[in-house]
């Protein structure tokens, strides 16, 4: 065992039980999975994902390369988690990886939760400067949320032993968790990690609030909550992460980051090896010394790149009989299937464990995300964090500020500075607390130990990248980073290169022969960490993922065996199966019926339009290529509406309802976008119009009656109301009761069959369709769905916006010309004079006759003119609509034609895979064209 | 996400909104006048400055009125929101 008998923040009356890779183990409440397993001895945790190498936990943190693990069994099972970021609990199980994860086949029945908030001042970091910055924020009358990303506030010192005010540090911690408690503006978020800096200071927090309690989570609290956070101040005080120091064989089990030993030791009284040797460039790794002397281990030698290391760190580790190698590099390293055994320094070291320190990279990830610069600090050897164009402060190791004293000021001003920005107190912050600080020798940076080959120098451990790929790629011809990155894979590992970006970037330098500075950095993109997809799904999953929308009528759809189609949004029947039927048997049914008896569609789904106001007439004539001035009230007109480019936009019925008041239809799944269109001209270019627009698309219920004798099914539903072709003509509107309902019939026909469209309000809707069916019953009514509604239409050559159409075809390219006004101004007008619009050679909407009458082209097959040619081949236009016509006993189809309004009779070749498939060009419509059984 | 100024609502997330183009995109007084170059612009030439760009916005989710916002296009800073009838 390798746990001290004393001393770390682990609770050693509570013992839990896990396991790892099937062997069971014990650790404390307190541990993470990594510490735990370090305390039991466990040394090799993964082999790496190109060549199989063992490797071993490196870090204590979020920066974590090596110590990938899967967690907990059964729907629960999380894949691709970091060792040294999960809390151990009672039963946990965990298995190591080989570079990548299992997702559960189940599904995650886990809640997963959002929540949007707003602060005066958000802090992001909860070590010895996020804490200060909070209490001083705080402490102004500010609105503050702090968000740490570990289970208790403390950040780095928890594995500290600094003194402040002359007691241990965790002392303070404890008085500044106790005071920022009694804030009552100020919210802690624990096992919060900030992953994503957006616009405006938004900032978004993933939270992990069950999965540190196993199976004895509450069932009803969600797994994880994704915040939203909108500060008008932040202060990012997100720490610095260690430098690994780069030469051949340094990814071995045993070789970790100092920093990382001395949380291991102080915070959770663990020694990840019997005889350690310190490697660094700096006096921080000193402390590690120091750390692991007391400890008991054996501490040979600190090797030191540095020429002279002088000073207070040093002399304190010369006082205890430790060897500083001066001017000395770990040059190479030996060991076996536990890892670590042996360094060389220019003598052979026995060790099995060596702590490495190459310096601190501030965690500028949120600052670059926010769109901060940054600046290399030659003095630091470090990028630091330099203009920031949103409301944003850095303090404390993410500004390069390193030291305990100076973090705890720098996070009082900023907070303080931060409160003051938005109104909260004078900026000025209360005194700091009083903190033994020894003076620093500088850093010496140092990015790389010659070596030859560079073939076991790891830069990357996660992606397992060498010196000797970063020579690779700069032979290729590499010079930025990114590319780089790209080349190499450098920092595309989960751990998105945290301990990796820096030195491959001087590495980069080294071999091109320019400074770091001039390199740069890669740009850091959300999220910092992984977060789950199901995080960012939330609760917006399954049926609340993209809503569906019924009309009032769809029970009775439901009940007799409807199969819906997805339009937009909208749940519509499909066509409705008789047992037995399939569904080409049904649609032909279908459309028999419609052509010689009678038939009822649902179609609510109709975008509706209220358009009232003393304006609305010239309105109307605006939006619309045809006039309105003769629709009389208690009519109504087909219209079709442009882009100002001229392009169709979208169709529909105007009723003429009353004096200065109109109801415009829309198509189905356009509702929306066409009265944004109305309101965008109607408020940016026509402000001065009398128009009021309301949406009524769910407040009317609409029963189309179609077939020879839907005006008996009309009488008998409504028998006061006159129904005969003199009464009751094409295109006119009759309100009166249907079915014991108030109700608006409109004579319209999207089928070319004779036909009444009644609408009543959307409550009586299913009980308006009953009576239909009910009256209809003598007659054989038929209920019929938009599959053969578009059979319908297409038989009679009417274009189905969006389907025929594209946002590419005129008006006249339809061969609609008819509904284009001459006399008046409209929007799109002007572009139909264009020279591309008034080209002769422009798809036209035409039929098609396929050669044989039992060819069903494919929607969206091309065409060509010749059957034989060689490549490349003219394509002349493509399939928009095709069927199989029980009125004309055969298939037919509507195309786009380059021209092909000139080309009536002749014949083009769809090239399908089998074959080629001829047809021929006809007028778009098959089936009464003199209108006579329409107007009937 | 931005957070964009509704003049008649305050600020709101970008969500509640939908975007318009470019502000201030005349539209010739008579079409039918102008020749098709001048009509071309109209429809297809936009400003793409990087820096401050003066744009429309219908707050759809809320009051569903448009309006016009200065942005900056590097740094999305909103500079500016004002009415439609506002003076640009
Ligand atoms: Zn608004």
């Amino acid at each position: 065992m390798t746990r001290l008998a004393s001393g770390g923040r682990i609770d050693r009356s509570r013992p839990l039980r896990f396991t790892f890779d099937a062997l069971p183990h014990t650790g404390f409440a307190g541990d993470t999975l990594a510490s735990a397993l370090l305390a039991n001895g466990v040394r090799v945790v993964s082999q790496s994902v190109t060549y199989g190498r063992l490797r071993g936990i490196f870090s204590a943190g979020v920066e974590e390369p090596n110590a990938l693990v899967q967690v907990g069994g059964g729907t629960g099972s999380e894949p691709m988690l970091r060792a040294t970021q999960v809390e151990l609990y009672d039963g946990l199980v965990a298995e190591s990886l080989n570079a990548r994860g299992r997702l559960s086949p189940e599904p995650d029945v886990a809640r997963y939760d959002k929540l949007f908030a707003h602060c005066d001042v958000l802090v992001v970091g909860g070590g010895s400067t996020g804490l200060a910055a909070a209490l001083a924020a705080g402490k102004a009358g500010a609105r503050v949320i702090l968000a740490d990303e570990q289970a208790e506030v403390g950040g780095t010192f928890l594995g500290g032993r600094d003194l402040i005010d002359g007691r241990p540090a965790t002392d303070w911690l404890a008085e500044v968790a106790t005071d920022l408690a009694a804030l009552p503006e100020v919210r802690v978020l624990s096992r919060a990690t900030a992953v994503g800096y957006y616009d405006q200071n938004c900032v978004l927090i993933a939270q992990r609030r069950t999965a540190h309690l196993g199976p004895a989570a509450p069932a009803a609290m969600a797994r994880q909550r994704l915040w939203q956070v909108r500060a008008k101040q932040v202060v990012l005080a997100t720490g610095a992460h260690e430098r690994p120091m780069v030469f051949a064989e340094n990814d071995r089990p045993g070789i970790m980051l100092a920093g990382a030993v001395r949380t291991y030791v102080n915070r959770y009284g663990v020694v990840p090896g019997h005889r350690a040797v310190i490697f660094t460039n700096n006096d921080s790794a000193y402390a590690c010394a120091i750390d692991l002397d007391d400890a008991g281990l054996d501490v040979p030698a600190v090797v030191d790149v540095r020429p002279n290391p002088a000073g207070g760190w040093p002399d304190r580790v010369r006082e205890r009989g430790i060897e500083v190698l001066a001017g000395q590099v770990v040059s190479d390293t030996a060991g076996g299937n536990r890892g670590l055994e042996s360094v060389w320094a220019g003598q052979r070291i026995d060790c099995d464990l060596l702590c490495v320190s190459g310096g601190f990279n501030p965690a500028v990830h949120l600052f670059i995300q926010s769109q901060g610069r940054l600046r290399y600090d030659e003095i630091l050897a470090c990028f630091v964090p330099d203009e920031a164009p949103q409301a944003v402060a850095v303090a404390g190791a993410a500004n390069g500020t390193f030291g305990l004293r100076d973090c705890i000021q720098e996070g009082l001003a900023a907070g303080a500075a931060a409160a003051s920005a938005v109104g909260f107190g004078d900026g000025h912050p209360a005194g700091a607390p009083q903190v033994e600080t020894v003076a620093e020798h500088p850093i010496v940076p140092f990015w790389l130990v010659p070596d030859e080959s560079g073939a076991t120098q790891f830069v990357d451990l996660e992606r397992d990248v060498t010196v000797a790929d970063v020579r690779r790629a700069v032979g290729a011809g590499m010079q930025s980073v990114e590319h780089v990155k790209r080349y190499t894979t450098i920092g595309t590992g989960s751990d998105q290169g945290k301990t990796a970006g820096i030195n491959s970037a001087a590495i980069v330098g080294a071999l091109l022969g320019q400074p770091v500075a001039a390199i740069g950095t890669t740009t850091f993109r959300p999220p910092y960490v992984p977060v789950s997809f199901a995080l960012f799904a939330g609760r917006t999953r399954g049926q609340l993922f993209d809503p569906a929308r019924v009309t009032p009528i769809h029970p009775w759809h439901v009940a007799h065996g409807a199969v819906f189609e997805n339009v937009g949004q909208w749940k519509r029947p499909w066509y409705f199966p008789h047992d037995g039927e399939t569904m080409e048997q049904a649609v032909l049914r279908e459309c028999r019926a419609v052509r010689e008896g009678v038939a009822a569609m649902d179609v609510s789904t109709l975008g509706k339009i209220d358009i009232q106001g003393t304006d609305a007439l010239r309105f109307l004539n605006r939006i619309y290529t045809n006039a309105y001035d003769t629709l009389a009230v208690g009519h109504c007109r087909y219209g079709l509406m442009c882009k100002a480019d001229g392009m169709v936009f979208d169709d529909g019925v105007v009723m003429h309802v009353g004096p200065d008041r109109y109801l415009a239809t829309t198509t189905s799944g356009g509702a929306a976008a066409v009265l944004d269109w109305m309101e965008e001209w109607l408020q940016t270019e026509w402000p001065d119009f009398r128009v009021r627009l309301t949406s009524v698309s769910d407040q009317w219920a609409t029963v189309a009656v179609a077939g020879p004798r839907s005006r008996e099914v009309l009488r008998a539903l409504a028998p006061a109301m006159a129904a005969d072709a003199v009464s009751f003509p094409f295109m006119a509107i009759r309100e009166g009761m249907v079915a014991g309902i108030p109700a608006r019939v409109c004579r319209i026909s999207f089928s070319g069959e004779l036909a009444f469209e009644i609408n009543v309000a959307s409550w009586y809707g299913l009980r308006l369709w009953e009576a239909v069916m009910a009256a209809g019953e003598p007659f054989g009514i038929t209920p019929y769905g938009t599959e053969a509604m578009h059979v319908l239409r297409a038989e009679k050559g009417y274009a189905i916006i969006g389907q025929d159409t594209d946002g590419t075809v005129t008006p006249q390219d339809l061969g609609m010309s008819w509904v284009v006004s001459k006399k008046k101004d409209f929007i799109g007008r002007r572009s139909h004079r264009r020279a591309d619009t008034a080209r002769p050679d422009r798809m036209h909407l035409v039929g098609l006759l396929p050669v044989e009458p039992e060819d069903l082209l494919p929607e969206g097959a091309q065409l060509i003119l010749e059957p034989r040619q060689e490549p490349p081949v003219a394509i002349v236009g493509h399939v928009t609509s095709s069927y199989r016509s029980a009125a004309l006993g055969r298939t037919f189809a509507l195309a786009l034609v380059k021209g092909g309004r000139d080309r009536m009779a002749s014949q083009v070749y769809a090239p399908l895979p089998d074959r080629l498939h001829p047809a021929t060009v006809t007028e778009p419509i098959f089936y009464d064209k003199e209108g006579l059984v329409r107007d009937g | 996400m931005l957070l964009i100024p509704c003049p008649w609502c305050g600020q709101r997330d970008e969500i509640e909104f939908r975007y318009g183009g470019a502000a201030h995109v005349e539209y010739p007084a008579d079409p039918e006048t102008v020749d098709d170059a001048t009509w071309a612009r109209y429809l297809f030439v936009r400003p793409n400055p990087k820096g401050p760009l003066a744009e429309r916005w219908c707050h759809s989710q809320g009051c569903r009125r448009w309006f016009n916002i200065v942005r900056d296009t590097v740094t999305h800073q909103i500079m500016r929101s004002y009415r439609m009838e506002e003076a640009p």
